[in-house]
């Protein structure tokens, strides 16, 4: 993946940036040295490493906008920061600009259960949200795999699922509010606590830009009251066919489980091998079916889901008796990941949806794949949603691997594009499938999400590199020729 | 207001929106976005040459039950729709009020101006807003260009989300002509408590109990004694009410749940499915309030702070999602309304009435939201003037 060629007169100032840095952000809030900005040299795709001129800690907004305005006064390129456990390379330092890490942020606010909300700093965690509100039977629905790294702040700029998004919703169904600091150092608050806000839901457009419109510095997030109960049921199938037939008579049958999760056989049989859950290693497909509420709703519901599976002839079906019971369900399908770890040297993780009629085709055009490529890959799967994770195992040691596996991975993405599907579903674009935005989006569809970014960030300091396969300048892209009696903006550039 | 001797371009295509918005770039010449044309008289479009009607863009591209998710062109009716899913045993999640009769109007709403004004019914709380259901699209924006943004499937992070930029901007970025929406089943039954004569304030602490509750309550509504004296109900007292909607077994224990914790606001009655049904099309239609004289906002605050609307400005009131949503007929001073919403960190819209529709911004949320317009619509084509910003 090529980044942007760094500015090397820019890498040259750095005893200057860092000397303005330290004049804003006093103490130990800007890092320089070179052994203390090696912990930021990646993120959670950590094929990719980079070394940027300086990482900043600001414990303020008023910081934060100090920050910013320097930079963009000096031309200096920003990368927000988070926790770093973003998959797609969001994250990932440019070596001609510095890392605005938010983790001192990390103060709940105000705990508002009048209104069923929680206003709190963007370097909390997304699972101490729910920490600090389960007591009173509440919880903070989405819920990354990474949630117990992952912040909200990074959250809002990746508008992060979780295997509860199909009932719950993503990132943005949850957020009412936040505050963010633009490139120019204004300060914008965006929602509140009410249900909707005043003008351009710009709040919506923020969320999932991936850092690149705002730095977010505050966020008011909808707290749920937790369900009374809840209950895991273990489906295993002869074939990844029966097992999604059976996801689409669950919710034909008007049942939307709050997780419905899909593991192919080498998926089973890593996770199994790694904590014993008890699942079925001898069938193709198994589903993982939580359904929540009421203890009558979760009686009636899992015995409808039971004689669902049963009419697919499906071959294990078990219903968790206990809450220790529901959670060894779950710790397979938790440990999915680490487990593929065991199993391969390394693994690459993708994100794509597709409409899940497609799933057989699909998974049987990337078990086709991966032989072409001689590469194994296991799959994990949000069925209820179509977000798919296929693992590609290969290992980094071995020459020409990292390549063969990002080539199925890039293959992967395409085949859910054609399809009808997208590049990722929960991970976002990133480094990592930036150059594949092109299969979703024409040049005119890309350069107005790109006049978005212009609007926010007109000198294209905010995390640039990511997202975009090619970054337009904003005087280019606004451009517009009216010619009396002329076709429609015959000079519009058309990419 | 409307321009009536503005001439009305009906397109079939997407291509021919484009050509009639490019076209009318290069002239100089501006737009004013119509589908149903039900909400035409919130936001004053000024100066428009003529009139972009969608209402020959009506056909549902693709509707896959099993995969929640249907496509179709904006000037698609909202009746139509509903009826459509109604039959599969879904639903449009956000509940979208129709609203024709409220604001006067003679035709049907369609499904383009319900997200293209993000309106969402008493559903909201639970399950989300219009902007939360709206997948992808495709749109001509201002520069006469068509572009794409989202997706045909539940779950996507690809690119900005446009849809929600769109949802809500009340077709002053871009003109849809595609849009995908996220549809779920229908919930089998519902049932609704009903409780008397609370004051506004008391009956804000019975919505919130029931919102603190686990009982994943749909729909919270109050009418004042005067708001509920008026047709359809035509009672004597204030009514407040809690909806539950789900499975059978599912909704009588959340039910006895609820009833047994709302016993100190006192009595509570249920309605059956089949009033409760009704009951809720009046909330979301605000039948109460219609046909009324007077200026009608409708106000969004802090749903726990909903009951200092009417304290603060008078007037008869309607609240909807435990309080967050308040219809209010008032004759306060615009400005005094404006100033006390948004004390109370919500804003205001004037539904009815001589005045200013939108919140006007200000600050750097104004300019920002100026750049985003000349983002999408330099030259101010489309709907000019309709969010008072020009």
């Amino acid at each position: 993946m090529k980044m942007p060629l760094p500015d090397a007169a820019l890498i040259a100032r750095k005893g200057q940036i860092v000397r303005a840095l330290k004049r804003l952000v006093r103490g130990e809030g800007v890092v320089g040295d070179p052994a203390g900005l090696v912990p930021f040299e990646s993120d959670g795709l950590s094929a990719y490493r980079q070394t940027p001129i300086a990482v900043v800690l600001p414990e303020t907004t008023a910081q934060v906008a100090a920050v910013l305005a320097w930079c963009q006064a000096n031309g200096v390129k920003v990368v927000p920061r988070g926790a770093g456990t973003s998959l797609s390379g969001g994250a990932l330092p440019l070596q001609d600009g510095i890392v605005l890490g938010m983790a001192k942020f990390n103060r709940i606010l105000e705990v508002d259960y009048g209104n069923r909300c929680a206003v709190v700093q963007p370097g909390v965690t997304n699972l101490a949200i729910t920490g600090a509100v389960e007591a009173d039977g509440f919880y903070y629905a989405p819920d990354p795999s990474s949630q117990i790294a992952c912040t909200i702040g990074g959250n809002v700029a990746e508008n992060s699922g979780g295997v509860h998004c199909l009932k719950y919703g993503l990132t943005t169904n949850n957020l009412l509010g936040c505050e963010i600091v633009l490139m120019s150092g204004e300060v914008v608050r965006l929602g509140g606590k009410g249900f909707d806000a005043a003008g351009y839901d710009l709040m919506g457009v923020v969320t999932g830009s991936e850092g690149l419109l705002g730095v977010v510095t505050e966020v008011t997030v909808r707290l749920l009251t937790k369900p009374q109960t809840a209950r895991a049921m273990l489906l295993g199938f002869a074939s990844v066919e029966a097992a999604g037939a059976t996801v689409a008579d669950i919710i034909g049958a008007g049942i939307i489980p709050a997780g419905m999760e899909m593991m192919d056989r080498p998926a089973i049989v890593a996770a199994e091998a790694f904590v014993g859950a008890g699942y079925p290693t001898q069938a193709e497909a198994l589903l993982i079916v939580e359904l929540d509420g009421p203890e009558a709703e979760c009686a009636e519901l899992s015995d409808h889901v039971a004689d669902l599976a049963k009419t697919r002839g499906a071959t294990t079906i078990r219903a968790s008796q206990s809450e220790a019971e529901r959670l060894a369900f779950w710790a397979g399908r938790k440990a999915a990941f680490p487990a593929v770890g065991r199993i391969s040297p390394d693994y690459y993780c993708m994100d794509g949806t597709i409409p899940r009629r497609e799933l057989p085709h699909v998974l049987s055009t990337i078990t086709q794949m991966g032989l072409e490529y001689g590469l194994g890959v296991a799959n994990v799967f949000h069925a209820g949603d179509g977000n798919l994770h296929p693992l590609i195992l290969y290992d980094a040691d071995k020459p020409g691997q990292l390549e063969a596996a990002e080539a199925f991975g890039a293959d992967i993405l395409k085949l859910c594009v054609a399809v009808g599907g997208v590049l990722t579903g929960e991970h976002g674009v990133g480094v990592e499938k930036r150059d594949l935005m092109g299969e979703m989006f024409s040049d005119v569809d890309l350069a107005c999400q790109q006049r978005v970014k212009c609007a926010f960030d007109p000198d294209l300091l905010l995390n640039p590199g990511k997202v975009f396969p090619r970054l337009h300048r904003c005087a280019e892209l606004g451009r517009v020729h009216v010619h009396r009696g002329a076709t429609a903006f015959p000079e519009l550039p058309r990419f | 207001m409307l321009d009536v001797a503005a001439p009305m371009e009906k397109p079939k295509t997407a291509g021919e929106v484009a050509q009639i918005v490019a076209d009318a770039g290069s002239a100089g010449r501006k737009l004013e976005i119509v589908g149903g044309g039900t909400k035409r008289g919130i936001g004053a479009v000024r100066g428009a040459d003529a009139v972009l009607s969608l209402v020959s863009l009506a056909k549902v591209i693709d509707y896959a039950p099993e995969e929640l998710v249907l496509t179709a062109q904006p000037g698609v009716k909202l009746a139509a729709l509903e009826k459509l899913v109604a039959a599969q045993g879904q639903m449009l999640p956000f509940e979208p009020p129709h609203l024709a009769k409220l604001l006067g109007a003679g035709g049907q709403p369609t499904l383009g101006g319900a997200l293209a004004a993000n309106l969402s019914g008493p559903r909201r709380i639970r399950t989300g807003a219009a902007r939360d259901h709206f997948l992808g699209l495709q749109a001509v924006t201002g520069r006469g260009e068509l572009v794409r943004a989202g997706g045909r499937v539940v779950k996507n992070v690809t690119g900005y989300d446009l849809s929600k930029l769109i949802a809500g901007s009340w077709g002053t970025l871009a003109v849809l002509t595609e849009v995908t929406i996220k549809v779920l089943p229908a919930p089998r039954t519902e049932v609704t408590l009903l409780m008397f004569g609370l004051d506004d304030r008391r009956a804000g602490e019975a919505m919130t109990a029931a919102l603190r509750a686990p009982a994943e309550v749909s729909g919270t509504a109050h009418l004042p004694a005067a708001t509920a004296s008026r047709p359809p109900l035509g009672g004597e007292m204030a009514v407040t009410a809690i909806r539950l909607e789900g499975f059978e077994a599912s909704v009588a224990a959340r039910g006895d749940g609820l009833v047994t914790l709302l016993g100190r606001f006192g009595r509570v009655e249920l309605l059956d499915a089949g009033h409760s049904r009704e009951f809720w099309a009046h909330i979301r239609e605000v039948e109460a309030l219609q046909g009324g004289a007077g200026r009608l906002w409708r106000i969004s605050v802090p749903p726990a702070d909903g009951w200092r609307v009417g304290e603060q400005l008078g007037g008869e009131a309607l609240y909807d999602w435990g309080g967050g949503l308040v219809w209010l007929q008032s004759e306060a001073d615009p400005a005094q309304v404006r100033g006390v919403v948004r004390a109370l960190g919500g804003h205001a819209t004037l539904y009815r009435g001589e005045g200013p529709a939108f919140e006007p911004l200000s600050g750097p949320l104004a300019t920002l939201t100026a750049r985003v317009k000349a983002a999408f619509d330099p030259l101010g084509v489309l709907n000019p003037g309709r969010l008072g910003q020009g």
